[in-house]
């Protein structure tokens, strides 16, 4: 037995985790049992990579297996890190096309979640530069998939939270970049409508993204500060000598060494984190300015276990798409609910999306998202089913890979579109159901 | 360092620490030759360290227990390479061995017989060459043997004391012996085991302390140094306590 959890650690949970070694391991686990389902690094914020009965860790299949710099195209087994991916080959000038706010996710859960980054608008998500996949199904067989070959199947594990079978390998386009620096700049927006329009007057941006400050209340209300960013080429480099095109992939310097008391989040502390990060983001607005890739796109992995600043209660995710049209008043309402419930969401931001993902159950879809997080407390299930009503009724949805408590009904409001599809692909494809989440259950699928 | 990179031989490769070895020689620019039993196993990690090093991979079929192929293994290579590292191990089970002479014979076999067979073989044609670096990876077990292990105890004390006479035979040759001692390594070789930090040494640690022996020939290394004191404490106990204690 062992005790484990998604990152938010909620839910957690005792039973057996077991390592494969390599794909004879997978295959010979599939079919051993029911109710079990691949995790990779534990860091989705729910119960997607917890089996119902039994859960299998894909971390030792950490193998790369071939890379060719003419086509970027890099072959490596599920369980390899980004954060190796990118240490590897941001070096040699390759950078993954779409990489989350960690760099400490497998390459197959990035696929089962299909993940999303700040270039969504431009370049979609993680799934569309996955070229092919090697996949044990939930009945053992080994199965290749790409959008040729069993396009169905592929369609269906794009985004599908491992529950079409357990990835062991992909193959997967990498970007050529000039170097290892981007070029930031940091826009300041005095409320959410402010916000959006700089989002959307400025989509010519490869990244952009912006921080809300959910305590700024009344005419302030999403008062934000909008990262927008570019790969720096190598004659914008600053004090560019040749051996600084690619910055150190440098490890975690902090850590959290124990849990924080549940009490240390409370309004005070999240007030004053989010004032003074709005006020050091806010001196560097104008014009561009350097920075590495580490701190751009994973300002938190320079400490690691930060999710123990929430304390043992964990803490719940929630991020929503709206579609355009609702956006700005559905989320101007959700803002104005959070600041009048009494628990401000730590870290809030926006971000706009482009076209949706070819994935079944991808959560992308053209509108604004916004991705809150919230301590665990009494009362808070309850005020996010509110939060879902106003996502419901806008037509929007929920990102699994961050879901640890929606219903049914939201999910299937959600993605009406394509879960009937997913479904009866499943029943054809496990009718016994030898994978199945906590999630699966959850959501009845 | 001459222009033309330098070449490995891991025996053992798909151990953890053999694979950490390649891992490390691999980064630095050296070429690797992985050798084991399985060679898709080999494979896999051939592929995995050319797609991250860009260096030269090739890997070959080598069965520890199999002692006549160790010549035509030796011929197959595409070169006498310049440092050969044996990470062959296997710890068995102590009830067993006491029980059951095959398994008793197998570690004893996989821990000394073949390694130093091999050695001995590649240490002539190093000799003849005159130039070349060995390392052994041998064992604080193999310090004094303890009721817990003591077959694999014994087997790694031979290998010690085999690289000890190989060292002396090989001094003044142009070739170097390299003898050691990880302690606790986290590994699949010790998985379960409840083992204490600070005398625990992750496989890359003991791929690190195997360059820096190499390129420092250094002739006996503890991993981390507290084992050369933990060890010189247990070999100071006088044999009529030592008897008694449970270690």
């Amino acid at each position: 037995m062992t005790r484990f959890s998604g990152w938010n650690r909620y839910p957690v949970v005792d039973q057996p985790l077991h390592a494969a070694r390599d794909r004879r391991d997978v295959l010979s686990f599939s079919t051993a049992g029911t109710g079990r389902v691949a995790r990779g690094n534990g860091r989705s914020y729910g119960d997607a990579a917890i089996g119902v009965s039994e859960t299998l860790s894909t971390l030792k299949l950490d193998r790369m297996k071939s890379f060719d710099a003419a086509s970027g195209l890099l072959t490596a087994e599920a369980g390899v890190l980004l954060a190796d991916i990118i240490a590897t080959f941001l070096p040699r000038g390759f950078f993954p096309r779409v990489v989350p706010g960690t760099r400490f996710i497998t390459l197959g859960g990035a696929i089962a979640s299909d993940v999303h980054g700040k270039n969504h608008h431009h370049d979609g998500a993680f799934g569309n530069h996955v070229q092919d996949l090697l996949i044990v199904t939930p009945c053992g067989e080994l199965v290749r998939a790409s959008r040729s070959e069993n396009a169905e199947l592929f369609r269906a594990t794009i985004g599908g939270q491992g529950l079409t079978g357990t990835i062991i390998e992909a193959t997967l386009r990498l970007m050529p970049v000039e170097t290892g620096w981007i070029r930031q700049r940091t826009i300041a927006a005095s409320d959410l409508g402010e916000a959006m329009r700089t989002l959307e007057e400025n989509d010519g941006a490869t990244y952009s993204v912006a921080w809300i400050d959910c305590l700024a209340r009344g005419a302030h209300l999403g008062r934000s500060l909008v990262f927008l960013g570019e790969h720096a080429k190598v004659e914008e480099l600053e004090g560019g000598a040749p051996d600084k095109r690619f910055p150190k992939v440098a490890p975690p310097l902090l850590g959290v060494p124990f849990d924080f008391p549940s009490l240390a989040l409370n309004k005070l502390s999240v007030r004053l984190f989010n004032e003074f990060y709005y006020r050091w983001g806010a001196r560097r607005v104008g014009g561009p300015f350097q920075v590495d890739i580490d701190p751009y796109f994973f300002p938190l992995d320079g400490i690691s276990n930060w999710n123990r600043i929430y304390g043992h209660r964990g803490f719940v995710q929630h991020q929503c798409v709206i579609p355009t049209e609702r956006a700005a008043s559905v989320l101007a309402e959700m803002l104005e609910r959070i600041t009048h419930w009494g628990s401000a969401s730590f870290l809030a931001v926006l971000k706009k999306f482009g076209a949706a993902s070819d994935g079944l159950l991808s959560f992308p879809q053209p509108g604004y998202t916004l991705a809150l997080d919230f301590p665990m407390r009494p009362g808070l299930l309850e005020f996010l089913e509110e939060l879902d009503k106003c996502v419901m009724e806008a037509g929007g949805r929920l990102y699994l890979a961050k879901d640890a408590r929606q219903s049914q009904a939201t999910f299937e409001a959600g993605y009406a579109q394509t879960v009937g599809v997913f479904r009866s692909l499943r029943q054809a494809l496990d009718p016994v159901s030898h994978v199945k989440s906590r999630l699966a259950e959850r959501l009845g699928l | 360092m001459s222009d033309t990179p330098k070449t490995l031989l891991v025996l053992g490769a798909t151990s953890d620490i053999g694979r950490a070895t390649a891992h490390w020689f691999a980064r630095a620019g050296w070429n690797v030759m992985l050798a084991g039993r399985s060679l898709d196993a080999l494979g896999r990690e051939a592929d995995d360290i050319a797609t991250r090093f860009g260096v030269s991979v090739t890997a070959h079929a080598l069965d520890i227990l199999t002692t006549g192929s160790f010549a035509d293994f030796l011929d197959g290579l595409y070169c006498l390479p310049d440092v050969v590292v044996s990470a062959v191990g296997l710890l068995g089970d102590q009830g067993r061995a006491e029980s059951e002479l095959a398994h008793a014979v197998e570690v004893v076999r996989t821990n000394f017989e073949g390694p130093a067979l091999v050695f001995d073989m590649v240490a002539a044609r190093m000799i003849a060459r005159g130039s070349g670096t060995l390392v052994g990876i041998s064992s604080v077990a193999g310090d004094r043997g303890r009721a817990s292990n003591y077959s694999y105890g014994a087997a790694k004390a031979g290998f010690t004391a085999f690289l000890s006479g190989l060292r002396n035979r090989t001094a003044g040759k142009g070739v170097h012996v390299v003898t050691l001692k990880p302690g606790f390594v986290r590994t699949r070789m010790t998985e379960g085991m409840r083992l204490p930090g600070l005398l625990t040494a992750e496989p890359a640690e003991v791929a690190k302390a195997i360059f820096k022996a190499v390129e420092a020939k250094r002739d006996i290394v503890y991993v981390r140094s507290v084992w050369w004191f933990v060890m010189t404490i247990i070999c100071a106990i006088p044999e009529g306590l030592f008897k008694n204690l449970k270690l």
